[in-house]
């Protein structure tokens, strides 16, 4: 069935998956629903300890079976080392049949490709799945369709109980013996545990993993121990090296210079920059570089940021400090000024949760306030689609994270890509894969010129007179096929190993097993 | 022309092809290797033959390995790899014309 | 030979300097928008890779689409076996301007015009008119410089190599320039009094951002009409010190209107704000609002 982006979802995949396919971003606005239930359990008696010796221990503890869905954050990056303890432990054990929901997988468990393969996990439901975890998919090496969400659609997923989880496992830099857990403090500090705040409300059995036990009580806790059911200290959680990184130095590079200038340029031409915007941005270099030339903007105009959102760096926390932002309100902290900012300023920087953020079922999140968000995409196409996660050899390599989420939020969807990698055009006639719709993006910004999305008049009514390089999107694209060539589809096999998940739940696309080219004559 | 010997052209290196020829007896015999295989790979395919056309090659033995090569350094190298090939001299006259 | 290209005084404020043999480089460098790029078969390029820079610079002429930025091409020095073959892919190719390395006499100059020309005969380009331009590397090359340029009328302008230059020197590179002070005016009263251009050396610390605007305001202050680039982040700041200010195109208008106001009354004095004027003023405010045309910041048409 087409969907309402074009991409034909097979009737196979919406029968396996009980979805419907995509149809427009706003599609569920005042949709009545009920959200899911969970077990708990009784700890009454004040003599229970919970906390307990190994990850093998907590496992049985738990109840682990075959079939069950584990839960785990991503809050330390490439640095984390939880999900492979718990899935080394559970392999160990000759448990089977494990669905990972995880807020995104990285590079730092392509140790975990062993058991895709031998059948200890037959379902992946994560935002993204980079590394060897994305080639084992794409090859086809997992037995159930791999979902890929965006992190509003995680939490949506687990509230209205599509994803049931059977145990979580949130790895906290500390925690108590009864299971307060805090993102600061310890040896691997993360600064907040926003993605793992869902799975202590809505999992059977939620288990902390620590390597730095504090006294009682560990508050303010970003999650409660009255939804902790076992507590349990290893030798370490995380490599602090890859969990939070120095702030990244400024670019040089004069093409993310030239882009960020024309970002900029345009942003503070709209009509939504005034005193007290809102505002996101990546971590990219063209992103940090168009915070900074901003800043200067901000500082000459006496404009104020009211509310940083993110995916939050030491960029951000510097200009909070120099009394250019107001309020930051954080659901992730790229690096140690980042965590240090939520430190030192608990009254303006304050941890949110997953929901908050970029919920598209609860009753508003964040990022419907957003006034203007800075994006990065592997492609972009003539209809204004974003493809995230599936690179120029068809695997799966990217992640949803946080694009379609504020994307669908904000006032002003900016997109910064270079017109090329290498021979691929960043800007072409149909994605790979569709990730972000285009009805949510509103400005390309590439080094050889900006495109505005047709549906936004208003926006290109505002720009007139502005002395920057507009070109249509198809211009662009033109302009990209003229220097390399046209290029021809990425050749896929038939079946479908990973379906796009849409931020209500709905089908946006499907990704094939990926296939190897052949000269057709 | 005839391929005299085997010669190389180009890098590894983004952007580039490292092109290898040597003399062959049946026909072209061309194997492509490319990191933009599936964009490009029916295009990379086609320029090299073209430029072995236009050089008057008509056997040879022909590896690709290429890094995303725009058209004009597909073209670069495979008239760098034959005429490495045939010439002994780098500095000798080459028919620009007919490139 | 008197030469008719009307590319011989173009808009010359950076020179990029871009190795013909990566792929990478070449591919869009217009975009920073300098106003010349100089393509390397000399020293970017090993001595095992000449014949492949060679394909590799042929192709890149004939396809890629420079934006009206110049493309000049430096040849390998005339003490080489590689410098006519060269020759004949710059001509073959369209090249717009050939840069010789090292030059130290008028002769060298003539020895590439003449193989220019023959090239051009041979691939029927007689039209081309491809210019010239001499790369000044040594003490004797600074030594004649006058001959050079005035040994033909396709030879735009003279750059000064410092590197290799203050080595000749037996002295060592230094932030005051000073080693360079007696190089930069023998080639800038050279050039102004053959009519040619000049362009200053490369600025080898990227890191030094403030020490190159310094010396570009230096060599601007001198009499240089550009400088020698070695990296993108150069372009901007080298085009901001160039380019004629607001106020100064102001100002050159104001000399313009009243002199050619004046002239065509028949009067031979001339006043601005109450101040008299010499006429000898007039070149350099029309020279002005030239470069300011070219450099795209005046549209008005005096």
């Amino acid at each position: 069935m087409i969907n309402k982006v074009g991409r034909d979802i097979p009737e196979e995949v919406l029968k396996a998956t009980h979805k419907e396919v995509f149809q427009g971003t706003f599609a569920k606005q005042g949709t009545e629903y009920k959200t899911a239930s969970h077990k708990s359990t009784v700890v009454v008696d004040p003599k229970h300890s919970k906390v307990v010796a190994s990850i093998e221990e907590v496992l049985k503890k738990c109840g682990i079976k075959n079939g069950m869905t584990l839960g785990f954050h991503h809050h330390f990056r490439e640095g984390d080392f939880v999900v492979n303890m718990v899935m080394k432990a559970v392999h160990d054990m000759g448990i089977r049949d494990i669905t990972i929901c995880a807020s995104s997988l990285g590079k730092a468990h392509d140790p975990i490709v062993p058991y895709i393969e031998d059948g200890t996990i037959t379902g992946i439901e994560s935002s993204g799945v980079r590394g060897k975890i994305g080639e084992a998919i794409s090859a086809g090496k997992l037995k159930k369709l791999a979902i890929m969400r965006s992190h509003g659609g995680r939490v949506r997923a687990i509230e209205s109980g599509e994803t049931h989880i059977d145990i979580s496992f949130i790895g906290a830099p500390t925690c108590d013996d009864y299971g307060n857990c805090r993102a600061v403090g310890g040896k691997s500090d993360c600064g907040v545990l926003s993605y793992a705040m869902v799975d202590a409300q809505y999992a059977d059995k939620v288990v902390a993993v620590t390597d730095t036990l504090v006294p009682f009580p560990n508050i303010p806790a970003s999650i409660s121990m009255v939804n902790v059911d076992y507590v349990v200290v290893v030798d370490a959680i995380g490599d602090p090296n890859k969990i939070a990184t120095g702030a990244a130095k400024p670019t040089t590079d004069m093409r993310k210079l030239l882009m960020a200038k024309y970002t900029t340029e345009f942003l503070v031409h709209t009509p939504y920059y005034k005193d007290g915007f809102s505002y996101q941005t990546g971590a990219g270099g063209a992103s940090l570089a168009s915070t900074a030339i901003l800043a200067d903007y901000l500082r000459k105009d006496n404009i104020h940021i009211g509310l940083g959102l993110g995916g939050v760096t030491k960029a951000m926390c510097d200009l909070q400090d120099e009394g250019l932002v107001e309020k930051i309100v954080d659901c992730q902290d790229f690096d140690l000024g980042g965590i240090e900012g939520i430190k030192n300023h608990p009254d303006k920087h304050i941890e949110i949760s997953t929901s908050e953020y970029a919920d598209p079922f609860n009753k508003g999140s964040y990022v419907n306030k957003l006034d203007f968000v800075i994006l990065a995409s592997l492609e972009i196409d003539t209809h204004f689609n974003c493809n995230v996660v599936t690179g120029s050899d068809g695997v799966i390599t990217g992640a949803q994270g946080g694009h379609p989420d504020t994307a669908a939020g904000a006032k002003c969807a900016i997109v910064i890509a270079p017109l090329l990698q290498g021979r691929i055009p960043a800007i072409c006639t149909d994605v790979t894969t569709v990730t972000t719709p285009g009805e949510t993006v509103d400005v390309v910004v590439t080094d050889y010129g900006i495109a505005i999305n047709p549906k936004r008049q208003d926006l290109i009514e505002a720009m007139k007179g502005v002395d920057l390089p507009f070109y249509t999107i198809e211009e662009l694209r033109d302009k990209a096929y003229a220097m390399v060539g046209k290029p021809d589809p990425v050749q896929f096999g038939d079946r479908v190993v990973g379906i796009i998940e849409s931020r209500d739940g709905t089908v946006m696309d499907v990704v094939r097993q990926v296939k190897k080219y052949e000269f057709k004559d | 022309m005839e391929l005299k010997k085997a010669a190389m052209a180009g890098t590894v290196e983004s952007s580039d092809a490292q092109i290898t020829v040597e003399p062959g007896t049946k026909g072209i015999e061309l194997v492509i290797e490319s990191s933009v295989i599936h964009q490009y790979g029916r295009q990379i395919k086609a320029v090299v033959l073209d430029t072995l056309k236009k050089l008057q090659v008509a056997n040879a033995k022909v590896t690709v390995v290429d890094k995303g090569a725009l058209d004009c350094t597909l073209k670069a190298r495979v008239e760098g790899a034959v005429f490495r090939s045939i010439n002994n001299d780098p500095d000798t006259p080459n028919p620009w014309e007919v490139l | 030979m008197v030469c008719t290209n009307p590319n011989l005084h173009r808009l010359r404020r950076s020179m990029m300097f871009l190795n013909a043999q990566k792929p990478s480089l070449i591919k869009d460098p217009y975009i920073y928008k300098p106003d010349s790029i100089m393509l390397d078969l000399e020293d970017a390029v090993a001595e095992n890779q000449k014949d492949a820079a060679r394909y590799s610079l042929y192709q890149a002429l004939k396809t890629v689409d420079y934006h009206g930025c110049e493309r000049v091409v430096r040849i390998n020095g005339l003490e080489t076996t590689h410098w006519q073959e060269d020759i004949r892919v710059c001509v073959a190719g369209g090249a717009d301007s050939i840069r010789i390395s090292k030059t130290e006499s008028a002769e060298d100059v003539k020895r590439v015009e003449a193989a220019i020309i023959a090239a051009e005969k041979e691939f029927h380009k007689e039209n081309a008119q491809t210019l010239i331009m001499a790369a000044i590397e040594s003490t004797k090359g600074i030594m004649h410089v006058y001959d050079i340029c005035n040994a033909s009328d396709r030879l735009f302008g003279v750059a000064l190599s410092g590197g290799d230059y203050t080595k000749d020197l037996q002295t060592v590179i230094s932030k005051s320039g000073v080693e360079l002070m007696g190089a930069r005016q023998q080639m800038v009263i050279a050039a102004r009094a053959t009519g040619k251009m000049c362009f200053d050396t490369v600025y080898t610390d990227l890191d030094d951002m403030e020490g190159f605007v310094e010396s570009v305001k230096m060599i601007k202050a001198m009499g240089f009409d550009g400088k020698s680039i070695i990296n993108p982040r150069q372009i901007l700041p080298t085009h901001q010190v160039f380019t004629p200010t607001e106020k100064e195109i102001r100002y050159a208008e104001q000399v313009v209107t009243e002199i050619d106001t004046k002239k065509a009354q028949g009067i031979g004095v001339f006043t601005i704000n109450g101040k008299m004027l010499d006429i000898a003023f007039y070149d350099g405010a029309k020279r002005t609002l030239a470069l300011a045309k070219a450099a795209g910041v005046y549209k008005g048409d005096l």
